[in-house]
Parts: C-alpha cells; structure tokens; sequence
C-alpha cells in the first residue's frame, strides 16, 4: 500500500470540493469494508482518500413509510437493521444490506458503497433496484438524482462524474399491501458471494391482484438487471403458480451471465428464476399480511 | 507402572481449563508474527507468477540500490544440495527441499519463491521486490494428476524415474513411484462375489486452512549463532532442516516455538525460515517474515488432489469377498504425496482376506503437497465408503450392518503388515448404530450418511523433564508443540502420577537447547508419546522422593510408598513415620541430593491405532444444489480420553474440516495454471453457521502399548466425514456423485441430468 492522502469533510459542499480539486485518483471512503481490501491488495492506488462518515447527512435515516425514506449513504447496516418502521416497511431492501458479511462487517458496511463499487454481486443493490429507489447524487455542478440502477455501469465502474458522490438513497412512498425481499444463492450460509441474488417488491390491491412489480436480479450480468418481463408476468396475476412459473422463466431468460470460479452459466440461469420465483413468494405473503 | 486395567484415575479423565486458555482469549499469547527485536526489518519474499518456466535472469541490481533495502537474496545464496537423499535422513531429499523455498534454475508453480528481500519498512520490501527483474522462458505445465502421469506430459524434473516398478524405467518421468499391497488373490475372488461395484473418483487439492500464517523472525550473531522464533509443529525439525540446508551445525542454532495458530499437518515442513535466516546474516540484523494469506495458499503444503478407482464385491449377505483400489495422488512440484499412507488406510475399518492397494504418485506444477490430518486417508476412505455404501444399496440392506458384519477387531489382518491388538472399530459403529439420531424420521430431499475410517497413528522421539519447585509445585517441559490442548494433557498426566493438584503443574514447551529431543507434533503422537515420556519423568521423581525419604527415615527404598502425593511407610518395617508431601520433600532437596529433576527420553512404540464412525444427515435443495447438514453425530475410541473436552474438540475440528472438504473446499486453477482462489473469499471452509452441533461421542478401548491407555486421537475424525457426506447427499438426491467437492453447482447438474 502507497502513501495518499486522507481527508475527512463535515459537509457535502467540502467533500465535493476535494473529490473534484484531487489530483489523479480520488476515492471516496464509507465503510471501507471493499475498498481497504482493494487498497491492501493493491488493486486501487488512490492518491487521496476522502471520508464522508462525519458528514451528517450520509449518517442518517430520515422520512416515514408514507412520505417516503430517505437513507444517508453513509449509514451503517446494523443501523438500517435496527431501524424499526424502515424494516417494517421494507424489509427486502433491509434484508438484502444485512446479509452482507457479519457482525463485525455490519457496523461498518454502507448502501452507498455496496452500490458504488458497483460489483454486480452485490447483495443490497438489487433489493434498491426493486424498491425503485433514486439515487441523490452531490457534485460541482451542484444535486442531481438518477435511478440507482443508472449509478453501475460495469463491475466496479459507475457513472458517477469526477468530484460525484452519493448523498443519500431515497425510497418511494410505501403503498399498503406491499412486500419485497431479497434472496441469494451462496455455497456456505454467510460470509459469502452471491452467485446469483434476486430482489422482488410487489403490491397488491383489494382483490390480492398484483398492480405493482419490480424484479431485479444480481450476479447475472455486469450490473445488476431490472427484468421488466418478469415483473409483467407478476402485474395483473394473483402471484400463483402459474405467475410464478412465468416469471421464472423470464428472469432465466433475462440472464448475462459468465462461467467462473463460483458458478456456471447454465447454473446462474437456472437459480435465476428460483431465486426470483422464491423471492416472490416471500414478497407476497408480506405484502398480504401488510394491509 | 502398574498399567491401565484396573486403575482409577484422580486427574486424567477431568476437564480443567487450558494452562494456555487465559493468554489466548486476551491476546497475550505470543505467535509466529508477534516477535520483534531491536533494530529488526522486514523480509518479503517474491514468488513466481508461472506454473513451470525457465529462470533466464535474476537481476536485483535496482532491489539493492532501494533506500532502506539491507539484504537481497535468491537461490544462488542457498547451499547447493547435490547429493539427494542423506543417509539417515528418511527420505527427505535436500535439494528437492533447497529448491522448493528458493527456486534455483526453474519455478515449478504459480507462487514458488524466487527471490526475498529484507527492508526497514513492509512497503520498501515490497517496492523493492518490484524493482526485482526475473527473466523467465514459460514451458508447459501440467495441473491434472491423471494428465501428469501420460508419457507425453511436461516434465518437471529430470531426475525423477518411478521407483516401484519392473523394469527399472530408463527415461525420468513426473511418475515418482508405484506401490503396492497385497492380501489373498482379489482377482480371483471377485468370481466369488454376487454384486460387485466399480467406480471412479476424482477430488481436487485442499489446504490446512490453518489461521496463523507462517511466520519466523531471525537473528544471526557475528559468531555464527543463530536464533529463530517461529510456530511450527516442530521446532526441532525446523532446526535440523535448516541447519542442513544452510550447512550449519544443529547446536549453534536455537529455535524457539511460539504459540502456534493451527497447523493440522501443514507445518511439520520448513517454508520461511532458512530465507529469514540468510537475510539475518546477510543485512546482520533480526529479520521477520510473514506468509500473506495469498503466500500460504500458493507457496505452502496443501493436500493432494487424486484420481481413484475402487471395486468391491460382496456375497448377497453382505460379506465383503474381495476388494481393490487405485489410487493415483497428486504430488506437488516435488515429491511428498501421502499415497503410502492412503493405501495403508483405505480398508482400514474392514477385514478383508483378499485386498490389494496400488498408490502412484505423480509431481505437477503445483505448491509442495504435504501433511494434512491422517495425510491421504480421507481420500481413500471417501472412495472405499462410497462404493461400501452402493452395495449396501444393491443388496439393499443396512449400510450399518454391512459394516458391521466386515468390521475389522482385534486379530484382523492388515494389508499393510500387523495384525490388529485391541481395538474400538465395533464399539464405534455399534455406539453409533444405537445412538437417536436413527430414530429421526428424515423428511422430503433429506439423506442419512454412514462412513467408518482408521488410522494408524504414531508414536516415536520424545523427551521430557519434571522440575520440583522448593514449594513443591511442579514445571514441567517438553519439546512438542502444542496444537490441540496437549499441554493441559501432559499436566494432567504429571498431575496423576506426582498426586498433586492439577494447577501445581506448569507445562511449558521448551526451545531447543532447553529440553531433549521431540519428533514434530504429528502422527497424533503426542498425548501418546510426549505424555508417556512425562509420565516417565514423573515417575523419575517419584522414584527419587521414595529415595530421599528412605534416606531419611533411615530404611530401604522399597518399605516407601508413594501415595496421593505423599511419601508413606510402605509396611510395619519403616516404621511409624508421618507421611511427607511432596512439597516437604522438596523443601528439604537440599541436604537430602539437591534439585528434584526427573527426566525421560525414549522412543514410543505400541501406537495404537484409532477407528472413527460417523453418521451424518443432510437436506439438498433440489432447485439450487445447496446442502444443509442438519445432524452430525462422531463416534471414536481414544483408548483414554486424558483431557475428554480436547479430544472432543479434536473430533469436532476433524469434522467441520471433513465437512469443507466434501462439499465446497478446492483449489481452483486457471488455464494458465495459475491458482484462482487464494484467499478465503474462494476458498470455502465452513463457517460456524454451516455446521450443527457436532455430537462426539468418546469410547475407550484402551491401547495396550500405553500406561493410561491413550491413543491418538487427532486425527482420525477427518478420516469419515467426506464418504458420511457423499453418502447422505447420494441418499437424498438418489444421485451418486463421484466428484468433490459436491459444490452446489456441480450437484445440481448432477441431479438435472438424472431427471
Ligand atoms: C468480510 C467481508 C464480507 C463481505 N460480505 C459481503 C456480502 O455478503 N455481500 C456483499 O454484497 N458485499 C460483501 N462485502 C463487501 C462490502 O462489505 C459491501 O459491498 C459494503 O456494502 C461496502 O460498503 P462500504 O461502506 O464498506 O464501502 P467502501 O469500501 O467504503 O466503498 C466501496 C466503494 O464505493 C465507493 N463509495 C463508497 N461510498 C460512496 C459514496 N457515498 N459515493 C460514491 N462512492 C462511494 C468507494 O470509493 C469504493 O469504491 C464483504 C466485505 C468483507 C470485507
């Protein structure tokens, strides 16, 4: 590990201000629970590092289920987890940050890292990209907000702009009779990397009719995938078998995937559409019993 | 010694805390990477990026030129070692060992070292080893056991020429040798059976995954001491080695074993230490080195990959009729694979008349293959217990009677020479064919697994001194290193035979020039053999406080009894004498012949060797793969259980590494030969979530060769769990697989194309 820089800023304005007057390679530290690896196996080499934990605004969860809530890129995953209302209402999104790693990992870990190092195996992305959440992005030329499936663009590229950061995530307003959840497919049964993930938020209306549904899958391909076709197959149905059956099929079909060391393309395909017919299950009997 | 029958033990048997526990849960304990002296640098060491290429060049010019780089080394520093194999050094070839830790005119594998550099700073040593300018001419490689024994394979040495076989072959080969044991005449025997079942199997390499990696610090003296701190399995052997591979004398070296962090096998060679040493003397400063994890999985000693073959054939009530195997285990860059040991182990739990174990062992550009718990056994195990479990699944009966009904006992034939002395492998199977778990009703996509192992065990080299305090508490010292609570066991045994309470008794393990010599901690031979010599120490010490009471009370030895920790008369002769505590005693060591010291140093025969049966239950999810072991029950004998939470705990171990091994551990190798995994990202061994509780079950069938009936115990729980697991996934998926690990994509395509 070389020598760099480290910053630590207490306002957005004064984070943005380094990260665009950095010479060379600036990165922003959160957690650092992917970026310390990457820095001791020399993967990155940054020539200022810039910490955004004492910012307040990355720091905090704010809003309610019916406004809508907005979580600070910054905050931890033992903290989304222990945030009741936020677990309540989104319990797939919060599920999908509190797999990641253990105990120890989860004092430390962000959404806005898990996001922005834009690994398409990342385990809270796909539970965001369901959800349908925005993006608040902070940069020189001042606060934009982009679709948190527009932030990866690539395995561990975003199209966040020199001197961008994320501030926060915001979560839509909470409909009744919702659900989502997120599953994973690891060999073990922690401290793992997905080899495929899947994320499901869906609502139903009186009738237990489907109105709503947003399914994205992880691992499958270079960023994570919103499969609209696999949400068609959910809108309208009453999430049976048949339904079921269909979006399976879709979200197999959706997949991108690679052979590697951790799975098969054959095999990502194929878990794909269980992952996300099982996903929806859950997503379902939550949003029944969410009146 | 009156022996073990009949005797009721006061110490052995209970379960006091470690004498090392407190240091270890607050951090105090000192291990490999802990050592640090005044003025000491850092060592790195730079390890070849290929799997087999030629070393054109080393330039180090830039290295040596780096502020703050004091010493740069390659193998041409290293004594050549021309000779091969030294007499009386059983087989260890020093050039072959020379060249794994500094690789001379090739590299041999993705991580074999070729240079090292000692800095003032970890990131001047690791600039400077980028300024390091090896040339190297890339020539093929061979991976794949199976590939490396084809004639037209890329060879790796040329002076390698399969030992084993008639005739002699002319032409060198990566085949290193053949072997072969025989009972009765399987080939005629199969004739006899009415089911037979032939299959193949292929596993691939596994490492230790011991958490400490490597670590040494050394010290060089102007007048060619030398001092190393580091942990191994054997600090002795670390001394031996390197003084024969530095060409130094055994006493001007002295090395001291830190606390060790896991080592099951992997440390009972030598990687790091002759590379801290030369940098030491070279830059004339302590020099420390530290394996990343990335250095431990390319450039240490995992186990073998293998391809196997078994057959067995069986009369319809299942009498085993004849049996045969072969066994093909991969070696790494050198010679050093464990195929002895696996063929001798294969059968192990059955008593077979007609048998016979073929083993070859070939080298492939891969690191150093070495010692692993019961090193080849569960390889060989796994392929004999599945194919045990097949037939029991023809002939559809009990895969627990069928083991029983074969199951070796005392008087059984071995094919590797002995016949059998007592020991546990019915009471094993029976304790666990009673045990509840049978009893669970299994639901939909659930299995139920049965697997036996053996295991020889070993005993040999080990000394031991007893210190009595003025106080009459009691230091005692040996020199093997303490990797599984073996020292809470050598102060259980002093305590019984000394009579004195159990936290009297400080175990300490000794550097080199402190104590006599000990064998590395392998073989499970320990608790075995270092704890006999302790027992004979202790004794010593009883024999010579009888002595100075004799003295005292003016009679002769004999009419003194030792008893609870006391001197008494032994009859009316000795008259009426008060009787003296050892504390007394030794309060008056002084006029009576000075210290109390008592000492032992022998050669352990009469190991007795160790049978292990496990019954485990499993759920694979039909759509993912994925498995769930739901139940893991182990039974073992230990023939004496001194410390039962250790030996417990050495069960448990050996099962959670079995567990890794059978469903999602492997070494993963790119086209370029190149290693895929080295971290333990992955590199999957079990977390504590992905295992139930062990249950471990102690049986004690004592071993006739021990005064307390001990045997080994720590090895054997490896021996079973991968054929337990193969068979419980093979019996909830109604699939077969014959390749591990059974990761969940493999059994997932396993299960589509059964459909
Ligand atoms: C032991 C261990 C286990 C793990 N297990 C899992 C797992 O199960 N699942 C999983 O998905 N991941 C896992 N990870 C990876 C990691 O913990 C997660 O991706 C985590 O969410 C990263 O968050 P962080 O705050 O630590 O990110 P950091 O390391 O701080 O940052 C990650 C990347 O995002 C950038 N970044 C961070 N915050 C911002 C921001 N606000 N704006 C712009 N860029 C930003 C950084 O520059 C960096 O490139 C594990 C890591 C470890 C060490």
């Amino acid at each position: 590990m070389s020598g760099f820089q480290y910053e630590a800023p207490v306002s957005v304005d004064e984070a943005v201000g380094l990260l665009a007057g950095a010479k060379g390679l600036a990165k922003v530290l959160a957690g650092g629970t992917d970026l310390l690896v990457q820095l001791r196996t020399g993967a990155v080499q940054p020539d200022m590092v810039v910490d955004v934990k004492r910012i307040d605004e990355l720091r905090q969860i704010s809003g309610n289920a019916a406004s809508g809530f907005v979580i600070g890129a910054a905050v931890s995953g033992s903290e989304i987890g222990e945030h009741a209302a936020l677990v309540k209402a989104w319990p797939g999104v919060v599920e999908g940050m509190e797999l990641i790693g253990s105990t120890q990992i989860q004092g430390r870990a962000t959404p806005g890292g898990n996001l922005c190092n834009a690994s398409p195996a990342g385990d809270c992305t796909p539970g965001l990209v369901a959800a349908g959440a925005i993006c608040v992005v902070a940069g020189p030329k001042g606060r934009r907000e982009i679709p948190v499936e527009q932030v990866p663009v690539g395995p561990g590229k975003t199209s966040l702009a020199k001197g961008e950061f994320v501030v926060a995530l915001k979560l839509p307003p909470r409909a009744k009779n919702s659900g989502d959840a997120y599953l994973r497919m690891i060999p073990r049964t922690e401290m793992d990397i997905a080899i495929v993930g899947a994320g499901v938020d869906l609502t139903l209306d009186a009738s237990g009719t489907c109105t709503h549904a947003r399914v994205a899958l992880g691992a499958v391909a270079p960023t994570v995938l919103l499969v609209d076709a696999a949400a068609k197959a959910l809108i309208g149905s009453k999430i049976d078998d048949a339904a079921l059956a269909k979006l399976a099929a879709a979200a197999s079909a959706a997949c991108k995937p690679i052979s590697d060391k951790r799975g098969t393309i054959e095999y990502r395909t194929k878990v794909a559409g269980v992952l996300a017919r099982r996903a929806a299950v859950i997503a379902r009997d939550r949003a029944r019993s969410n009146g | 010694m009156a022996g073990y029958e009949g005797k009721t033990f006061k110490w052995v048997g209970t379960r006091p805390i470690r004498p090392d526990g407190v240091d270890k849960v607050t951090g105090r304990a000192n291990y490999g990477a802990d050592m640090n002296l005044p003025g000491q640098l850092t060592g790195r060491i730079l390890r070849s990026p290929h799997a087999h290429a030629k070393i054109v060049s080393i330039d180090t010019s830039k290295a040596e030129k780096l502020t703050g780089v004091k010493a740069v080394i390659t193998g041409k520093d290293f004594p050549d070692m021309h000779n091969g194999v030294m007499p009386g050094d059983e087989g260890v070839n020093f050039h072959h060992l020379s060249s794994n830790i500094m690789a001379k005119h090739k590299v041999l594998y993705d991580g074999h070292a070729v240079a090292a550099v000692a800095a003032t700073s970890a990131a001047i040593a690791e600039e400077a080893l980028s300024l390091i300018d090896v040339k190297y001419e890339i020539l093929p490689h061979v991976i794949d056991v199976d590939l490396s024994m084809q004639p037209d394979a890329p060879l790796l040495h040329d002076d390698i020429f399969t030992s084993g076989v008639n005739p002699k072959p002319e032409k060198p080969s990566n085949v290193v040798q053949r072997i072969q044991m025989q009972l009765g005449d399987p080939d005629a025997a199969f004739k006899d059976a009415d089911v037979i079942v032939e299959r193949s199997f292929k596993t691939k390499a596994v490492h230790q995954g011991y958490i400490e990696p490597h670590a040494a610090v050394a010290e060089w003296s102007e007048d060619g001491q030398c001092r190393i701190w580091c942990s191994s399995q054997g600090h002795f052997m670390i001394r031996t080695l390197t003084a024969r591979l530095l060409k130094m004398e055994a006493a001007q070296i002295r090395v001291m074993p830190a606390e060790i962090g896991g080592g099951f096998g992997g440390k009972t060679i030598i990687f790091i230490e002759p590379t801290a040493v030369l940098l030491a003397r070279k830059a004339k400063r302590p020099v420390r080195v530290v394996m990343s994890r990335d250095e431990v999985f390319r450039g240490s000693g995992p186990a073998p990959a293998t391809s196997i073959d078994v057959k067995i054939g069986a009369k319809k009530d299942g009498t085993l009729v004849a049996a045969t195997g072969e066994f093909r285990y991969q070696a790494g860059a050198f010679p050093g694979s464990p195929v002895g040991p696996a063929c001798m182990a294969a059968f192990g739990p059955y008593a077979l008349t007609h048998v016979r174990a073929t083993g070859y062992e070939a080298v492939t550009n891969r690191p150093l293959c070495y010692s692993y718990r019961a090193p080849g056994a569960p390889l060989s195990s796994f392929a004999v217990e599945s194919v045990l479990d097949e037939i029991a699944q023809k002939l559809d009966m009990d895969p627990m009677e069928i083991r029983i009904k074969n199951g070796s006992k005392e008087g059984t034939q071995m094919v590797y020479g002995p016949k059998l002395k007592a020991v546990g492998n019915l009471e094993c199977l029976k304790a666990i064919q009673s045990h509840p778990i049978n009893k669970i009703p299994l639901g939909p996509n659930q299995g139920r697994g049965l697997a036996a192992g053996f295991w020889f065990n070993l005993g040999g080299q080990s000394s031991a001194v007893v210190n009595i305090a003025e106080d009459g508490t009691a230091t005692i010292m040996t020199g093997s290193p303490d990797i599984g609570g073996s020292r809470a066991s050598m102060a259980l045994m002093a305590a019984e035979v000394l009579g004195i309470d159990y936290s009297k008794v400080r175990p300490i393990v000794g550097d080199t020039s402190a104590v006599g010599f000990c064998e590395i901690t392998h073989g499970s031979r320990v608790t075995f053999a270092t704890g006999m010599a302790i027992i004979q120490a202790s004794e010593d010490i009883v024999l010579q406080c009888r002595q100075r009471v004799a003295k005292m009370w003016e009679v002769d030895v004999d009419a003194v009894k030792w008893e609870d920790g006391h001197a008494l008369p032994a009859g009316a002769n000795a008259g009426d004498q008060k009787p003296l505590s050892l504390a007394q005693i030794a309060g008056k060591a002084a006029r009576t012949g000075g210290p109390l010291v008592g000492s032992a140093a022998i050669n352990a025969g009469g190991a007795g060797p160790a049978f292990g049966v496990h019954i485990c239950d499993v759920e694979v999810d039909p759509e993912t793969g994925h498995v769930t072991v739901l139940r893991y029950v182990a039974a073992q004998d230990a023939g004496k259980a001194i410390h039962p939470s250790y030996v417990e705990g050495q069960i448990q171990g050996g099962v959670a590494q079995g567990v890794g091994w059978a469903l999602n551990e492997e070494y993963i190798y790119g086209e370029d030969g190149r290693l895929q995994n080295s971290g333990f990202l992955d590199y999957r061994i079990p977390v504590a979530s992905d295992l139930p509780m062990i249950d471990a079950i102690i049986l004690e069938v004592p071993n006739p060769g021990h005064p307390f009936g001990v045997r080994g115990v720590g090895e054997v729980p490896i021996v079973p769990p991968l054929g337990a697991i193969a068979n419980a996934v093979a019996r909830a998926t109604g699939v077969r697989m014959t390749d591990l690990p059974l990761t969940p994509p493999k059994i997932l395509a396993a299960i589509d194309a059964a459909k």
